[in-house]
């Protein structure tokens, strides 16, 4: 790592005039995947402002169907929520399921979706929950937050202070993981119940696309006729967009979606 | 640019002058000479590295030392029942053979006692689920898992962490 300057933040305010003095500053999160870019150099900022002890950034509040989940509440912290478990529990077991424990007590929600690696399991349910993410500054739908391989919409300097959604009646996930890192290679969230309509099944799809996370238009017509492990079987997936690399090949990811998105409906109807 | 930074380790305050961008694992083992806490791969993936910070397993390998001001740190070096007397969780691995080489062992260790504390009465798979993270590469888990397991049954029979 190169030499850099650390400021810790009491607030976003204070975190946000911090930004204002480096020359190349970058908001630590849990550092999960910002430590290790460090490390290869492919991260060398001049400053580092750490965002691990705000208190307006942590905590888990839900009231009727709707959650709020602070940015910097860690995956064990989402994991073992009792309220949370209790009204959306397929968000509970992606975040048990997120790496390992040392990786998931440090690790926070905020810092993965700014990050929005292409193989994360949080854009996933934010897309199909059709989750609001808050920042400093404005409110941002999932669909117009996650733009590319970790790409956002955030602007420089600003800070994503939360995450919103509405409980769906029913949500499930299910991932492939990569065998080495563990790391999703298709991972698929399925949610019902959101909206009336068209927009009733929400499937969104990570680890496979060659943009990062999207909507599988074909799984969300066979689950809408009707919400059943066995509605998805045989439904054709197009490759076309889908990552191909030394894991697996762009039809085998294709494969993998029906299969997951299977897997992932038998879930949320149990 | 050095910075001076306090935490405390196995129940001791201690102060030291560290660059910004030292890990808490280097800065552990280094300035702080507490080389029980071994360095494997450096990057988050193996788990040898693993302590305990305010409560929680953390990879140390992927916190700064200047994140761990103020905290409170529990490492391998902590971990004992009484002077030159092993820990309740050494004894077992002690007494299964859950240890070969060693090196994945003091982070297996601190994980171990991590799940203790939260689930005294883990199931096999449980145990299995917690220590995904601690890779061995001398042979395999099974000895690992009947050590923790039966670290797990003298909890149960009033003993503690």
């Amino acid at each position: 790592m190169y030499s850099l300057n650390y400021h810790r933040a009491s607030s976003v305010a204070d975190a946000v005039k911090l930004a204002k003095k480096g020359d190349d500053v970058k908001y630590l999160a849990g550092g999960m995947t910002l430590i290790p870019a460090m490390k290869t150099r492919l991260s060398a900022p001049s400053d580092l402002i750490d965002l691990g002890h705000i208190g307006e950034l942590k905590g888990i509040k839900v009231s009727g169907k709707n959650v709020t989940i602070g940015a910097g509440t860690t995956h064990a912290e989402v994991a073992a929520n009792e309220k949370l478990k209790a009204v959306c529990p397929a968000v509970s077991d992606l975040a048990a399921h997120i790496g390992d424990p040392a990786v998931r007590h440090k690790g926070t929600i905020g810092g993965s979706i700014a990050n929005n690696d292409p193989a994360a399991d949080y854009p996933a349910a934010l897309l199909a929950l059709d989750a609001t993410v808050v920042t400093n500054k404005r409110e941002i739908a999932a669909a117009k937050f996650f733009t590319g391989l970790f790409e956002t919409a955030l602007k420089d300097g600003e800070i994503v202070t939360a995450v919103r959604f509405t409980a769906p009646a029913k949500a499930g996930y299910e991932k492939f993981r990569n065998p080495a890192s563990r790391y999703a290679m298709t991972g698929v969230f399925v949610a019902k119940g959101k909206a009336n309509g068209k927009d009733d099944v929400r499937v969104a799809v990570t680890g496979a696309g060659e943009n990062g996370v999207f909507r599988s238009k074909e799984i969300e017509a066979a689950l809408s006729k009707k919400f059943d492990a066995a509605a998805v079987e045989g439904v054709k997936v197009p490759s076309k967009n889908l990552m191909s690399d030394i894991h697996a090949s762009a039809d085998y990811r294709a494969a993998l979606v029906v299969v997951m998105a299977k897997r992932a409906t038998a879930k949320a109807n149990s | 640019m050095k910075r001076l930074v306090s935490m405390t380790v196995n129940g001791e305050e201690i102060e030291l002058a560290i660059p910004p961008y030292r890990t808490l694992l280097d800065v552990l083992r280094n300035e702080g000479r507490l080389t029980g806490t071994k360095k494997g791969c450096d990057v988050g993936d193996c788990g040898a590295c693993t302590v305990i910070m305010d409560g929680s397993p953390v990879n140390s390998c992927l916190v700064l030392g200047i994140e761990a001001e103020g905290a409170t740190i529990e490492t391998i070096e902590g971990q004992h029942a009484g002077p030159d007397l092993p820990h309740l969780i050494q004894e077992k691995f002690m007494d299964h053979g859950g240890a070969q080489c060693g090196f994945c062992t003091p982070g297996i260790i601190m994980m171990t006692k991590a799940l203790l504390k939260e689930n005294p009465n883990p199931t096999e798979s449980e145990v299995r689920f917690a220590i995904a993270g601690n890779i061995c590469r001398c042979t395999g888990y099974a000895k690992i898992v009947d050590a923790v397991l039966a670290a797990a049954e003298d909890l149960r029979k009033g003993r503690t962490l």
